[in-house]
């Protein structure tokens, strides 16, 4: 779990996030919504360590990270796993040399033990064929997978995304999406996913909470969202066509 | 402000590069990738370079000696101590701010780009350490490279001299012996080993605080060259100065 406490953070004077108080709950896929610019990056880059902020607290299981020495926060960072917006995979390395990447880092594993962690992780992304080939020849879900496999290979508690959909067809989305959810489940870990995509929202966001200009404007689940009367969320939510048709036909039913 | 800002920021970097260090056995893997990349894959433009502008000083320096007095092995002592003293520790190390420092502020500022290094930081490793470190361990046998182009240099002069016809195999020879000062190969070798650290971290500095996109990665490696190429001039007008005056 991380409890987030009063947390802001500016930029040359210019306050971005201004006191934004939350939890993630264990287990669950947790979404940060808004639209762009509302300070979603900034937030999670600062629940990452990123950046460092000018007042409130984030708590890891109880860990205030601001208190740890440079030596647990390296071991904090050993439990996280990072799913980059761009898949942020190393160039020079092949797909699987990425993903064995942390292990080499972090364990003693010898080589054998390290590629069939290797080869079951890629197994579990559905990527048992694409071991020698470099991130470059792969399609941008293909990417989006290995970097889900990079981040849990070495078991994390805490697993982040940065927009996983962005660049990706309807169809891959929903992929990568189910798969961030079946793994936060079958791992137990506390999953963070900054998004504006709303079909995430809808399909896997057990607890989100929306940002608007730095502040939190609301925080619920898939489940209420839609019934919401605040202005800022349906203004949001509501906005493309599609979503308009979903909401008069949620209405229509429950009249 | 910018520029204390920028040398500030600098030896910050410098400092912090030997902190927290990565693994030996990840380590030692990129150091060789490095030597590869930085020392190994240079040899070829050095090689080429060294040889014919032997050549040309020896030709000029042959062409420019009018007076009969002048001992023709003058032309074999003039290319020994230019190749020597200047042109490969220097002149080389221009060039290699080109070629090197480029490559290294384009793949580091691609890596800040792409959020690669952003990436090694989530993991809780030292960038700095993990990806400048291993250059500035690898371009330590930069020095090698020059002393292939020292060889090469005073080589490709006494081709030009001989089958020129500037003056004869035995003269060349005779005059790139004569009043050699073994400290002079010293000198080389201290600029040589100070320039090599200097194209590891000022084309380092430039990739890894750049900020942007592609365009900038581009912008970057253009002011890396500038910058890497003054300090390398700047450094070598006050080395000279303390070592050989």
């Amino acid at each position: 779990m991380i409890e987030v406490k009063d947390l802001h953070k500016s930029f040359n004077g210019v306050e971005v996030l201004k006191g934004i108080s939350t939890t993630f709950e264990k287990g669950k896929t947790n979404l940060i919504i808004g639209q762009s610019g509302s300070g979603k990056t900034v937030f999670l880059k600062c629940l990452l360590g990123l950046f460092t902020y000018e007042e409130g607290s984030i708590a890891y299981d109880g860990k205030v990270f601001s208190n740890l020495t440079e030596d647990e926060k390296r071991d904090l960072r050993g439990d996280i796993g990072m799913v980059f917006q761009g898949s942020a995979l190393f160039d020079s390395m092949t797909i699987a040399e990425n993903v064995m990447f942390p292990l080499r880092m972090f364990t003693n594993q010898s080589k054998s033990e390290m590629q069939d962690r290797v080869d079951f992780v890629l197994n579990r992304v559905n990527l048992s064929d694409a071991h020698k080939k470099k991130p470059s020849e792969a399609s941008g879900g293909m990417q989006k997978r290995v970097a889900i496999a990079r981040a849990i290979v070495n078991n994390p508690k805490y697993l982040f995304c940065d927009e996983p959909n962005s660049g990706l067809d309807p169809k891959t989305s929903i992929v990568i999406d189910n798969l961030i959810k079946e793994i936060t489940e079958e791992y137990n870990i506390t999953t963070v996913i900054n998004s504006h995509d709303m079909n995430s929202v809808m399909q896997i966001g057990e607890k989100i909470v929306f940002l608007k200009n730095g502040l939190k404007a609301w925080e619920g689940s898939n489940k209420n969202i839609f019934k919401t009367d605040n202005e800022v969320v349906t203004d949001f939510v509501y906005s493309s066509e599609l979503m308009k048709k979903v909401r008069q036909m949620y209405i229509e039913e429950r009249q | 402000m910018t520029y204390l800002h920028n040398i500030g920021a600098y030896f910050l970097m410098i400092a912090e590069m030997f902190r927290k260090p990565t693994k030996w056995s990840v380590m030692k893997t990129l150091i060789f990738k490095d030597i590869d990349d930085l020392v190994l894959r240079s040899l070829g433009i050095i090689a080429f370079i060294s040889f014919f502008v032997g050549g040309v000083i020896t030709i000029q320096t042959a062409l420019n000696i009018s007076s009969p007095l002048i001992p023709k092995y003058l032309v074999g002592f003039a290319t020994r101590q230019s190749v020597i003293l200047e042109f490969a520790p220097t002149f080389t190390s221009v060039i290699m701010a080109g070629k090197v420092g480029s490559f290294i502020t384009s793949s580091i500022g691609t890596m800040r780009v792409t959020e690669q290094i952003d990436a090694l930081e989530v993991m809780g490793i030292n960038s700095l350490n993990y990806l400048v470190f291993p250059k500035a361990v690898a371009l330590m046998l930069y020095p090698f490279a020059i002393a292939i182009g020292m060889f090469l240099g005073i080589l490709g002069g006494m081709a030009a001299c001989v089958y020129g016809g500037f003056s004869s195999l035995e003269d060349y020879v005779y005059g790139i012996q004569t009043d050699f000062i073994p400290f002079h190969i010293t000198y080389a070798f201290i600029k040589t080993f100070v320039f090599a650290f200097v194209l590891a971290t000022i084309p380092a500095f430039h990739g890894y605080y750049m900020k942007g996109g592609a365009l900038e990665v581009g912008k970057a490696s253009t002011t890396s060259f500038v910058w890497t190429s003054v300090v390398i001039i700047l450094l070598n007008y006050f080395l000279t100065q303390m070592l050989l005056s």
